[in-house]
């Protein structure tokens, strides 16, 4: 009898272990079953990602992401923040420890393929830059032979500066430290003549150092840095609704609506307004949502030039023009697919 | 006794007990059994990864080592530039880690050893200190040891155009020490070899001196005389070869000290925050492995007539390192593997490399398992050879 019974447990691990291999979820449904979204953001980038003096997370991507909870739930109160270094944040995503990653990340193709990942519609067009103490007198990053870089690891940055120095036959010394403000205060100590990074990152470690005027950033920009929310593969609904969410908040600004007005707007009677807030249904369902996402995202977020505004724009401390981030039609980057 | 033993194979191979129900046939069984569940399940786990990789569209398998890395490494013991490969700058990193951990192995056993002695000591003050000491630095964690030492480090010394000049040729600035080196000459390699002759001179020379001292009794000065050989050989040759003195003298280039070699912040950080704090454990162990031993040891040495240096070295220690070394090994295994908090402070260690390697090939099983087979091997070849020693040192009863 005994060995009977053994027998039936190891047949009944034999079938476990032959036949469940995991099926995907969708993500939507585990979303929803959870009751809030978890994002994993930056920790330490202030006017993207930071936790304010209260305990309150802001910033440019905080707020994308604030937008697909409201999408998901009409909340964006519906959030848990997971801050992570730039090490850790693919690997937390496809070990589906989040369920977006909004923490200003470049689009590439070895992210988009060997990390099966999928990249959203971008919410911040970058580039990288050099930030260096006014006291050094260098006047470009041709001159930088020999320098101390701190960079952080486990970026496009890193790749790209590696290339810049080797184009220009130069040498240099990279002070690599996975933690955004030790990094940011090495620099600052004097570890380093030069950081490294995205120009708008390298805008806020400046505006939150102890001396924002002894610093300057050198006038090469020597990458492209397309930033956007990433999704997993395998999962076509979620990054649908990822990536409308981001288009819904440029076009709220293309059709001129913001928080203020969208109630007002619920009456326009043109029909594009009316599609895009769910008065003509149709939109909200074809994502699995409802209707009324989008309104609920204006309605709590903002449209993009509010949230841009709000974070980063030239009356915060940053003071970043849109540039390539205003819309097409302004001469910027920022398009918008039609929503029919 | 003997006798029931003798009768009971005739019981098992008699008819009437049934298969199953042969203790011994069971055993077999149960272990197969076991054996097999523990399979299934390390093969449930590999499938189920791979599949789940391969419905992400992960790429899978260790190509990326010859594909190139195109990211630069703060500090190599080899020559490693961004257009190398995956597996170089892993190497790189192993060797940053071996560097880091040997030194500080080295440094915390004399160190600890050090300190435990000096807790002991009959000088109240000195015991005080060395209790106080062992008692702060066992209680701060290890990794705001780091910090804070790597903080100090670029805080408090100035930047390298106005670096401190201690001594000639020894730079100080917030980039590192940068000191002077000898410029490569080839008598610097044959000074190596007569230093390997003059070790094995040594070793000869106490084994001698031990017969002669078990045959006749007379006590040979062999610390002295091995010393003298190990001093005069090297000079000797260096003097014959030329007294080649040309220094490769580190000067302030651009931004930076160029020439000469340079120990960074990073470095310097890990290796004394891992060594202060490592070595405040070991303390405690040396201290317990002495205490350890019956005070009646002493006296009786003491009252043979052995000197007090010779009643520690030949009484006292002897004994005592069977006691300390077990733990002094674990104490090692723990630096080492502490040694890995080095991606904190920026030292591009194995795990900071790798850490790297995994984010841009995006292989994170890959890599996480690269981590953990390369520290195992540092660990289990770090107690093969304490293990090897303790047996050496080990009590031989007789």
């Amino acid at each position: 009898m005994r060995f009977l019974k053994v027998c039936a447990v190891v047949v009944a691990v034999a079938l476990i272990a032959t036949t469940s291999v995991a099926i995907a979820g969708e993500t939507l449904d585990a979303v929803k079953k959870r009751g809030y979204l978890i994002a994993g953001v930056n920790g330490g980038v202030f006017g993207f990602s930071m936790p304010d003096d209260k305990g309150v997370w802001t910033g440019l991507d905080v707020d994308t992401a604030r937008a697909i909870a409201t999408a998901v739930f009409g909340d964006a109160s519906k959030i848990k923040y997971v801050p992570l270094t730039a090490v850790q944040r693919l690997p937390a995503l496809q070990a589906k420890e989040i369920d977006v990653l909004c923490r200003n990340t470049t689009q590439t193709l070895t992210r988009e393929t060997a990390n099966g990942l999928n990249f959203a519609h971008v919410n911040y067009y970058d580039g990288q830059g050099f930030l260096v103490s006014r006291k050094l007198g260098v006047k470009s990053a041709r001159e930088l032979q020999g320098a101390t870089i701190c960079v952080l690891p486990g970026t496009t940055t890193e790749l790209n500066v590696a290339d810049f120095f080797r184009a220009n036959d130069m040498r240099w010394r990279p002070v690599v430290i996975e933690s955004t403000p030790e990094l940011s205060k090495a620099f600052f100590a004097g570890r380093c003549d030069v950081l490294t990074s995205d120009l708008s990152q390298l805008a806020a470690h400046r505006a939150t150092s102890p001396n924002p005027a002894d610093y300057v950033l050198l006038p090469e920009i020597i990458s492209k840095e397309p930033l956007a929310p990433v999704v997993r593969h395998g999962d076509d609904q979620w990054y649908d609704i990822v990536n409308w969410t981001v288009m819904a908040l440029l076009q709220a600004e293309e059709l001129g609506i913001n928080s203020n007005n969208v109630d007002m707007m619920l009456k326009s009677q043109n029909p594009r307004v009316q599609r895009f807030l769910g008065v003509i249904p149709g939109m909200g369902k074809a994502l699995g949502l409802d209707d009324n996402w989008a309104y609920n995202i204006v309605k709590q977020v903002g449209n993009y030039s509010q949230i841009y505004e709000a974070n980063v724009g030239v009356n915060t401390s940053l003071g970043i023009p849109r540039g390539l981030n205003d819309q097409w039609y302004k001469g910027g980057l920022m398009f918008a697919a039609p929503f029919r | 006794m003997a006798q029931e033993v003798k009768d009971s194979p005739e019981i098992t191979t008699s008819a009437k007990i049934s298969f199953w129900y042969d203790p011994t046939k069971r055993a077999v069984i149960y272990q197969v059994v076991v054996l097999g569940i523990v399979g299934m399940v390390a093969y449930y786990l590999f499938s189920n990864t791979l599949a789940n990789l391969e419905r992400q569209n992960i790429a899978t398998g260790f190509g990326f080592f010859t594909k190139e890395a195109s990211f630069e490494i703060g500090e190599s013991a080899i020559p490693y530039s961004a257009a190398d490969t995956y597996g170089r700058a892993l190497l790189v990193g192993v060797l940053n880690t071996i560097k880091v951990s040997f030194i500080g192995i080295i440094l915390t056993v004399i160190l600890g050893t050090f300190l435990g002695i000096a807790r002991l000591s009959r000088n109240w003050l000195v015991a005080k200190l060395a209790g106080i000491y062992i008692e702060v630095m066992q209680d701060i964690p290890v990794l705001l040891q780091l910090v804070f030492w790597y903080a100090v480090f670029y805080d408090t010394f100035p930047s390298p155009r106005q670096a401190l000049n201690p001594i000639s040729g020894v730079f100080l600035c917030n980039r590192g020490m940068a000191f002077a080196v000898p410029e490569p000459h080839p008598v610097y390699g044959y000074m190596a070899l007569a230093l390997v002759i003059g070790c094995l001179a040594v070793w000869v020379l106490r084994r001698w001196a031990k017969k002669r001292q078990e045959k006749t009794g007379q006590i040979f000065p062999v610390v002295l005389i091995s010393l003298a050989i190990l001093l005069v050989l090297p000079l000797a040759t260096w003097l014959l070869g030329g007294a080649p003195l040309k220094m490769n003298v580190p000067k302030l280039v651009g931004f930076n000290f160029e020439g000469g070699t340079t120990f960074s912040p990073e470095f310097a950080a890990l290796l004394l925050g891992l060594v202060l704090y490592t070595a405040a454990f070991v303390a405690e162990i040396v201290r317990a492995g002495i205490q350890a031993i019956s005070r009646g040891q002493v006296e009786a040495a003491m009252s043979m007539g052995l000197k007090p240096g010779q009643v520690l070295r030949l009484v006292i220690l002897p004994q005592a390192l069977r006691v300390i070394i077990p733990p002094l090994t674990s104490q090692m295994l723990n630096l080492t593997k502490n040694s890995t908090l080095a991606i904190a402070i920026g030292f591009p260690d194995f795990v900071s490399v790798a850490n790297t390697t995994i984010n841009q090939t995006g292989q994170a099983i890959e890599g996480v398992g690269m981590i953990m087979v390369v520290y195992l091997f540092f660990s289990l070849s770090t107690s093969g050879f304490m293990n090897w020693y303790n047996k050496r040192v080990a009590l031989v009863e007789r």
